[in-house]
């Protein structure tokens, strides 16, 4: 009877496993598609159909980052022959660069919108983590009257429909002159992940045993010594982790920045999809896009990997 | 704690008191979120209550109820709560049967699980706005390869008013199955193994099993990810606003987007967005219970 049940078992856990790598493998099939239309020939990225096999190549990367126009007529053996390999590939299209009148190559719209998701993710995270972990340290620590209708204060700002915050703030900042600015979406990130911050790092610094403060207390150290010498490190693993959960959410957010700005401040997320509409479609520009900007996300989700759980139930669970 | 320390010792009095600190560290926290989150939405509840417009130089006159029976009585706003109550049906629903099923399925020895898993969590740590750009190549009518897998030809999702509202919710499905299944992972890995051994002995069917052990002490996590679902997509926006224009796709967050920044009613916006708002803190109440009581456990 035993020998019976484990056979069974034993088949049960195969077909398990199978169906878990059919299930991985379709997972994937749309990440796969959109990375490999990135290294697609301009050709053969809408064929009917579709194709899978293909030798791939990076112009779809030169065309993300530059503006080009149409060429009329051939280009002079001269100049292609003197022209970086990136440049041919341009002119093997019929295109050219646009260059300004010191030759130049100009820059497409998508390499401002990088840096602003950049220089506006990085900023938003620093802030909110660096009051997350006093507001956290302060919670954790301290009695406070009322601490559970504060933390679900707290937490409830995070819950707000970004429309909604949107529509009053979007007449505050145009009061202002925030409309369209770097420092107004960097507000409006750092509120949206200081709730997140908070909870997170109370749950890390939760775990440090009070007995090292006490301890330090004891040796001569003020309570601030004490926090900044003695539970900052001890935190360090659960700020790091906080922080690049807050950088992606920075990163990825798209209604915000729709609302917000236009143009001086766009983020990638509001940019990418518009291209989508402007005149003929060139898939593999978008794509190489999107995977520059899906590759920072994935790595992170790699490094993440033990604190995934913990972080999207916002340190309730540890395990 | 304060009370750890005696208030006359040597250590309690050098430096700032602990009173000083912990007011110092929390209020800068709490002051930034009424400032930049609870002050604008004071300032939309008195906007919805008269009949202002951000694109004019008209003052607001108050118009008292108007806004709010106006939208109450607007059928375009009850159909936008239907499709949006329609979505959250069928992507919640869909989230919890294929991230549960795919959880029981990876919960045993397999080699590479750990990264396996990780692989199945990238969708969800994604931009729901870059998701939604190139789920529109997969679905494309004329050359995705959705419709050449599926054998359908030339098969419009996105355009198709009957069957758009599904596509943006498969493609949910696809982003945040990975979220419930890794709630749910959690809650399968900490069914101690002996409570299944004594079902084996009292040879219990694999139903007993399932719908006595498994499902009620999965259930605490089960329904934190369940209900967080819930509210993430009531409120969704980005998804459905850039890979459908339909009035059938129009979900109740796409109509507030609208009402505010395109046909700057800003008056009749603030007061759906109240009504909205209400609901998604109703909601956060009872997901603060939940994960509260998974917090104790």
């Amino acid at each position: 009877m035993a020998a019976v049940q484990s056979v069974r078992h034993r088949a049960l856990n195969r077909t398990a496993i199978a169906l878990v790598l059919v299930v991985t493998v379709i997972y994937l099939i749309p990440i796969y598609w959109i990375t490999t239309t990135a290294f697609k020939p301009r050709s053969l990225a809408t064929t009917v159909p579709p194709t899978v096999l293909f030798k791939p190549e990076v112009t779809s990367f030169v065309k993300l980052f530059t503006k080009r126009v149409q060429m009329i007529g051939e280009v002079d053996p001269e100049i292609y022959k003197k022209a970086p390999w990136w440049e041919q590939r341009i002119y093997d299209l019929g295109e050219r660069f646009i260059k300004d009148a010191d030759g130049n190559i100009e820059p497409s719209g998508y390499l401002s919108r990088f840096m602003n998701s950049l220089i506006i993710a990085i900023s938003s995270t620093f802030l909110a983590v660096a009051m997350g972990a006093l507001t956290a340290y302060g919670f954790s620590r301290f009695r406070m009257p009322g601490e559970q209708d504060w933390l679900f204060f707290i937490l409830s700002t995070r819950m707000l429909p970004p429309v909604v915050v949107a529509i009053p703030m979007f007449l505050m900042y145009r009061a202002v002159g925030l409309v369209d600015s770097h420092l107004g979406l960097i507000i409006l990130y750092t509120a949206f992940n200081l709730s997140f911050s908070v909870w997170l790092m109370k749950g890390f610094i939760d775990e440090i045993p009070k007995e090292y403060e006490e301890a330090a207390l004891v040796d001569g150290y003020t309570r601030m010594e004490a926090f900044f010498k003695i539970v900052l490190p001890q935190a360090a693993t659960g700020i790091a982790a906080t922080a690049v959960f807050c950088f992606i959410t920075a990163w990825n957010e798209y209604a915000f920045a729709l609302m917000m700005t236009n143009r001086r401040a766009q983020t990638a997320p509001p940019f990418i999809p518009s291209q989508l509409g402007s005149g003929v479609t060139d898939w593999t520009a978008i794509a190489a896009g999107t995977v520059l900007f899906l590759l920072p996300v994935a790595i992170f989700t790699f490094l993440l990997r033990k604190h995934l759980l913990r972080g999207v139930t916002f340190g309730a669970i540890r395990k | 704690m304060l009370s750890t320390l005696d208030p006359g010792s040597p250590a309690a009095r050098r430096g700032l008191s602990d009173i000083t600190i912990r007011n110092l560290f929390i209020i800068p926290t709490i002051a930034f979120l009424i400032v930049f989150n609870i002050f604008p939405l004071i300032y939309s509840l008195g906007y919805s209550f008269t009949d202002f417009r951000a694109s004019s130089n008209a003052p607001a006159s108050f118009v008292g109820l108007q806004n709010y029976r106006d939208l109450l009585n607007d059928e375009h706003v009850w159909n936008n709560f239907s499709v949006t109550a329609k979505y959250v049906l069928i992507s919640v629903g869909g989230q919890v049967l294929v991230g549960f099923g795919v959880a029981l399925l990876l919960n045993r020895k397999i080699p590479f699980k750990g990264f396996i898993t990780t692989l199945l969590l990238l969708p969800m740590m994604m931009s729901m706005a870059i998701v939604g750009l190139f789920w529109q190549l997969l679905y494309s009518p004329s050359w995705g390869i959705i419709d050449y897998v599926l054998g359908l030809e030339d098969f419009a999702w996105l355009s198709n008013p009957d069957v758009a509202l599904y596509a943006v919710a498969i493609t949910d499905i696809w982003m945040w199955s990975p979220f419930v299944m890794l709630l749910c992972l959690a809650g399968l890995s900490a069914i101690p193994q002996h409570l299944y051994e004594a079902a084996a002995i009292d040879r219990a069917s694999r139903w007993y099993t399932f719908t006595r052990i498994t499902l009620p002490l999965v259930s605490p996590l089960l329904m934190i990810a369940l209900i967080f679902r819930t509210m993430e997509a009531f409120k969704t926006f980005d998804l459905a606003f850039i890979m459908s224009n339909l009035d059938s796709t129009e979900l109740i967050a796409i109509k507030l987007y609208r009402l505010a920044f395109q046909q700057w009613q800003t008056g009749p916006s603030c007061a759906l967005a109240y009504m909205v708002l209400i609901m998604v803190l109703a909601i956060t109440n009872i997901y603060v219970k939940y994960l509260n009581q998974a917090k104790e456990r």
